[in-house]
């Protein structure tokens, strides 16, 4: 069971190198690693002198792509162990970085939502950001009654981590949390929601 | 129809700003205050020339924070087709105008972490509202202001004085020097934003330069009011208002309807905004788009025309008014 049609739903447009830009910043996370393969693929090595890329391998370590993309030789490559020190890290990054500068982000919709909230207090307009959905469906839910924040759910409706409401997923989207809305869908006559429905691989 | 709101004003104050720019200051007849508005924004001034009604927009240039009335600046502009004349040779203290209610269509970007605002002869008026919120705000700016010499630049003294000579680069194409462009948009910080108002040339030139510099579009921002160009005269019938008019040689399509008694939407009256987009029914000849608000698909279909600016060549055009 899922809400569909709603207009804060995000677009994934993809990544494409902005052959103006003077600095490439990619944020990668998984299964997005391909997303910047595929533009090697695509477009040649030549960007890559101007390019730094953050990396979070998550589930998709024992793919190796980390051993990938260092072996392309970018200008800076470094990898995070986990979700907060990218985020540190790219704070860094965006503080000393200039005008020429364009940002790329892949990986699934929970990390490309968490890292747009980063860099969109930097002042970056978010149509200037370049993103591409890679690996999981899964979702990051916020409960819109208890504001917890559930993150890979894969079914709808589910149960709130937080707080054990049964809430019905939908494409309802804050830029602002970086998350999808959750609501509950057995308020009226608490114990019927309908059996969560695997919807989110 | 989009101005039952508009507003009479007295005129205040005219003081002779350079040879060529005069400063206009509106009050509310009924002594009532102005609608506040935000750096950026503009009105439209009727005036009454001898029974013919003009109607031009001006940028507000006084404080936001100001709101027992409002400042404009006129450049007179000889070949033009009169509004600055009228106003600069006839308007005298104590006389009666009406201007629209302020509308923006360069409103700064809120979200920027520093604004860089670049301004040639004229065009520095909507920076000097913009300047004065950004300086309230303490929010990060700077401005760089091309004139032709001392003498016709209006204002660059005052800007001096006020923001100092790190916020306010003052270039005079008399003593040889210009515009810095590839070095102002290098090296500038993320999430700067860029307005530039002059020239359409220069807007063209500082627009290119900053995008080849890897800045994206988002970041720039440009203000250009386009004249309605004159052209040769043609005749236009108006379905709704079943009005048949000819549209004269320094007329625009929208001042003839107007002339005729058709209360067409309008906003800026320079090709921008979009807000006098009219469905063409149809059309035996060339449309002639003038604006810079249609695509390039949607002018090439010839399905709507902006009539504060576009022309037409041909027997007939029908619009949906």
């Amino acid at each position: 069971m899922l809400v569909q049609g709603i207009k804060s739903r995000p677009e994934y447009k993809g990544l494409e190198i902005d052959p103006h830009a003077k600095r490439h910043l990619f944020v990668l996370e998984g299964e997005g690693a391909k997303a910047l393969t595929d533009q090697v693929e695509a477009k040649g090595k030549d960007f890559l002198a101007r390019s730094e890329i953050l990396y979070l391998a998550g589930g998709a370590a024992p793919k190796a792509y980390d051993a990938v993309m260092a072996a392309l030789s970018p200008d800076i490559f470094w990898q995070a162990p986990t979700l907060q020190p990218m985020l540190f890290r790219l704070r860094a990054c965006l503080e000393q970085a200039r005008m020429g500068t364009r940002i790329y982000v892949a990986g699934t919709e929970g990390f490309i939502g968490q890292i747009m909230q980063v860099v969109l207090e930097y002042g970056v307009d978010f149509n200037s950001i370049h993103t591409e959905h890679r690996g999981s469906t899964a979702r990051r839910v916020q409960c819109v009654h208890c504001k917890g924040i559930t993150d890979d759910v894969t079914t709808s409706p589910f149960a709130c981590t937080h707080c054990g409401l049964s809430l019905l997923v939908r494409d309802h989207y804050s830029r602002r949390l970086g998350a999808f809305q959750g609501v509950n869908i057995d308020a009226e006559e608490p114990g019927t929601a309908p059996q969560p429905e695997e919807m989110f691989p | 129809m989009s101005l039952s709101t508009d507003m009479p004003v007295r005129v205040a104050d005219v003081t002779q700003v350079t040879d060529l720019v005069k400063r206009f200051r509106f009050e509310r007849l009924d002594g009532q205050p102005m609608p506040f508005f935000s750096g950026g924004a503009h009105v439209v001034v009727s005036m009454n020339d001898n029974g013919l009604l003009r109607r031009n927009p001006y940028s507000l240039m006084s404080s936001p924070d100001d709101n027992s009335g409002y400042d404009i600046s006129v450049l007179r502009v000889p070949n033009s087709r009169g509004g600055s004349i009228f106003m600069h040779e006839q308007v005298k203290p104590g006389d009666q105008l009406t201007v629209s209610q302020p509308v923006n269509l360069f409103a700064p970007d809120h979200r920027g972490r520093k604004h860089i605002l670049i301004a040639g002869g004229i065009g520095i008026t909507p920076f000097l509202a913009m300047m004065d919120q950004f300086s309230r705000d303490n929010v990060a700016f700077e401005l760089h202001y091309a004139i032709r010499s001392r003498t016709h630049g209006a204002y660059w003294q005052q800007l001096l004085d006020r923001y100092g000579a790190r916020r306010i680069k003052i270039y005079v194409d008399e003593e040889k020097s210009t515009l810095p462009l590839a070095t102002i948009v290098e090296n500038q910080p993320l999430g700067t934003h860029l307005y530039v108002c002059g020239p359409a040339g220069m807007i063209d030139g500082v627009l290119l330069t900053a995008l080849q510099a890897g800045w994206p579009k988002e970041n720039l921002h440009s203000e250009r009011f386009l004249a309605p160009p004159a052209g040769l005269p043609f005749q236009v019938f108006l379905e709704k208002s079943n009005i048949h008019m000819t549209v004269g040689e320094h007329q625009s399509i929208l001042e003839a309807a107007e002339a005729h008694g058709c209360d067409a939407p309008y906003m800026c009256r320079g090709g921008a905004c979009g807000q006098c987009e009219t469905a063409v029914v149809s059309s035996d000849g060339m449309l002639e788009h003038n604006d810079i608000y249609l695509s390039d698909a949607e002018k090439a279909s010839g399905g709507k025309v902006m009539i504060c600016v576009s022309r037409f060549k041909g027997q007939q055009l029908v619009l949906q008014l």
